[in-house]
């Protein structure tokens, strides 16, 4: 009769109940993210955009290999030749052949962008998590400082500074990261001050976890989606910018078949009838840029629902 | 009221004097040695030196600072160092071609972003709605400088209806005028669209949503009073404040536009500036820009406040 009886309260281990009360939720985000990844796959736009990224990630791995002939050889007697069965796009000033050139010249602009993006991201979220978590003075300070340098024209910025340092590969890099940092910082402090007076941040503290702990384990993983749809908007404008840069001489450098660059070789000559060597590395960055925005529509879908 | 906007003005002028700091920094402290930078590896340490002199930069760094502030409120931006001519002489009439070209751009782009975004939303999840806003961000997304090589080559190569350059002859009229300027209007018109039309679409759609509507539905009002009395003066405020933001976005697409087109703005003065390593110039360009898009944040604040006084009493509690 007695050994029927259902243990005191007391007896029950504690433990038990703790990774009772965890089980669903674990369940719910794994079946949020497995939602979420669906309604992704079921985006036309998410689709189109990864198709056309994709395929400039493979020109931009491949390069050399995907094409007949030599981007960089050519001589200027055979310059400025109309589009034909040899040359696809024409060849440029110095008869260098296009179609090899804007196929090669995915390269700089898909290794330059991303990393910039990723540095001002991992810079950015950092300086989000701080100023939404302390507000007060840090907070104060901080968004001044970020308000100062969103004064400006990010293009602006760029420009100053690469003038100031001399162009190359990895100055525009830190160039663009930095710039980037504020934009994003703003973005993940909007989303950290709903996130800091939720329970789990208070139990935390309670548990006396340290800060770094709270910001990064805690609180980090919650705003990540906020994140990735950040990560993938700026990635568009970081193309915008690194290819402007490039436009004006002050990004990647010649020889590279650059886009930026070869347009800026070429604008001059539109006048005189000479469209090729401009019309097609200017559709490759609208449709580069295109695609990212179409996976930044679909991610933004599946995030903000 | 008075107090919103002294606090307004009062955080505008801490955020000029620390992005005089910024651009300071970019221009003197960044380069390292400012005339080394100038004049090439291969100059003469005397010549370095006395660039650095003539310049100034060999002064302390708070002398520098201090010095160029007071030559700037006193109108004086210092000289060139190419064409060793006063910046304020080139500066001021760059930046107002520059200005007659933004706002033919503005002229174009407002109204037209404005409908777009309406008709967008009151056709809601349908595939005009998409193709509004999916081709205007795309529009928005693709490079002013491409917008401008792809207008090119189809209006002015293509079918000649447009001049290739934004470079009118002397004493043409205004119409000559505008004719030469609409082709770079339009590519920034292109890059504006997407961000305008977006905010007045979010904005009609919650007007739309929202309980004064559907009363003066209810009460029977004939639905073209209601978009325009209830629906639209609540929708278009927050599309003012997006308007006046997007002021700097403009003055950083002139720097490409200007220089394709041949215009003789304040963006082609700083890409001069900038190839020639002329930091004067480029750091008195850049700051009369950011001077231009901080005032036109406070007047799209003072603007927002005056239109929705919820924002107004809502800042003066904290």
């Amino acid at each position: 009769m007695s050994a029927a009886a259902p243990p005191p309260p007391s007896a029950v281990d504690p433990l038990g109940e703790v990774t009772a009360a965890l089980g669903p939720p674990r369940d719910d985000a794994r079946l949020a993210r497995r939602e979420r990844l669906q309604v992704l796959f079921h985006s036309k736009s998410f689709i189109a955009g990864a198709i056309i990224v994709g395929f400039f990630v493979l020109c931009a791995i491949f390069g050399k290999m995907l094409v007949l002939q030599d981007p960089f050889a050519g001589s200027p007697i055979n310059g400025l030749e109309a589009p034909s069965a040899n040359n696809w796009f024409g060849t440029d000033r110095l008869g260098r052949d296009v179609f090899s050139r804007v196929i090669v010249g995915a390269r700089d602009i898909m290794v330059i962008a991303p990393a910039a993006t990723l540095l001002g991201t991992v810079i950015g979220t950092a300086l989000g998590l701080v100023t939404g978590y302390f507000r007060g003075v840090v907070d104060d300070v901080l968004s001044r400082l970020i308000e100062t340098v969103l004064a400006l024209p990010v293009i602006l910025v760029a420009v100053m500074a690469l003038v100031s340092l001399g162009p190359s590969n990895l100055t525009i890099i830190f160039v663009v990261g930095f710039v980037f940092a504020p934009v994003i910082a703003r973005t993940v402090r909007a989303a950290v001050l709903s996130e800091r007076e939720l329970e789990y941040v208070s139990a935390a503290r309670l548990r006396n976890e340290r800060t770094p702990y709270i910001l990064f384990a805690e609180i980090l993983p919650n705003v990540m989606g906020p994140v990735i749809v950040e990560f993938t908007v700026r990635l568009g404008y970081a193309i915008f910018i690194v290819a402007t840069l490039s436009f004006l001489g002050l990004g990647v450098q010649p020889p590279s078949p650059d886009w930026g660059l070869q347009i800026f070789d070429h604008y001059g000559l539109i006048s005189g009838g000479y469209w090729w060597p401009v019309l097609f590395p200017a559709a490759a960055i609208a449709i580069l840029v295109i695609g990212v925005n179409l996976i930044a529509d679909g991610l933004t879908q599946a995030f903000e629902r | 009221m008075a107090r919103f906007i002294a606090k307004r003005v009062a955080l505008g002028l801490v955020t000029l004097v620390l992005l005089s700091m910024l651009v300071f920094f970019m221009a003197n402290v960044l380069p390292g040695n400012v005339a080394r930078r100038v004049l090439g590896p291969f100059a003469s340490p005397t010549a370095v030196a006395q660039l650095n002199h003539q310049l100034g930069t060999d002064k302390p760094l708070i002398t520098q600072y201090l010095n160029q502030m007071k030559g700037y409120l006193q109108g004086d931006m210092g000289k060139s160092v190419s064409t060793r001519q006063p910046i304020s002489d080139v500066l001021w009439p760059a930046l107002g071609h520059s200005i007659k070209l933004a706002v033919l751009a503005f002229l174009i782009v407002v109204p037209l972003s404005i409908l777009g975004g309406v008709i967008a939303a009151l056709n809601e999840g349908s595939t005009r709605d998409r193709v509004i806003t999916v081709g205007g961000l795309s529009a928005t997304a693709v490079p002013d400088f491409v917008w401008a090589v792809l207008l090119l080559i189809v209006f002015s190569l293509g079918l000649g209806i447009f001049p290739s350059t934004a470079a009118w002859p002397d004493g043409s009229g205004v119409l000559t005028q505008i004719r030469y300027l609409l082709l770079p209007a339009f590519c920034l018109v292109f890059v504006l669209f997407g961000y305008i039309a977006r905010m007045a679409r979010a904005g009609t759609i919650e007007a739309l949503d929202a309980d004064y509507t559907r009363t003066a539905v209810i009460k029977g009002l004939p639905q073209r009073k209601v978009l325009w009395r209830h629906v639209l003066r609540n929708s278009l405020l927050p599309t003012i404040a997006v308007i006046a933001t997007q002021v700097g976005y403009l003055m950083g697409g002139l720097v490409v536009i200007e220089l394709i087109f041949n215009y003789q703005g304040i963006g082609q003065m700083i890409f001069r500036a900038a190839t020639q390593k002329d930091f004067p110039a480029l750091e008195a360009a850049v700051l009369v820009v950011g001077v231009v898009f901080l005032l036109s944040t406070l007047v799209a604040d003072v603007l927002y406040s005056i239109l929705n006084p919820r924002v107004r009493l809502g800042s003066a509690d904290q």
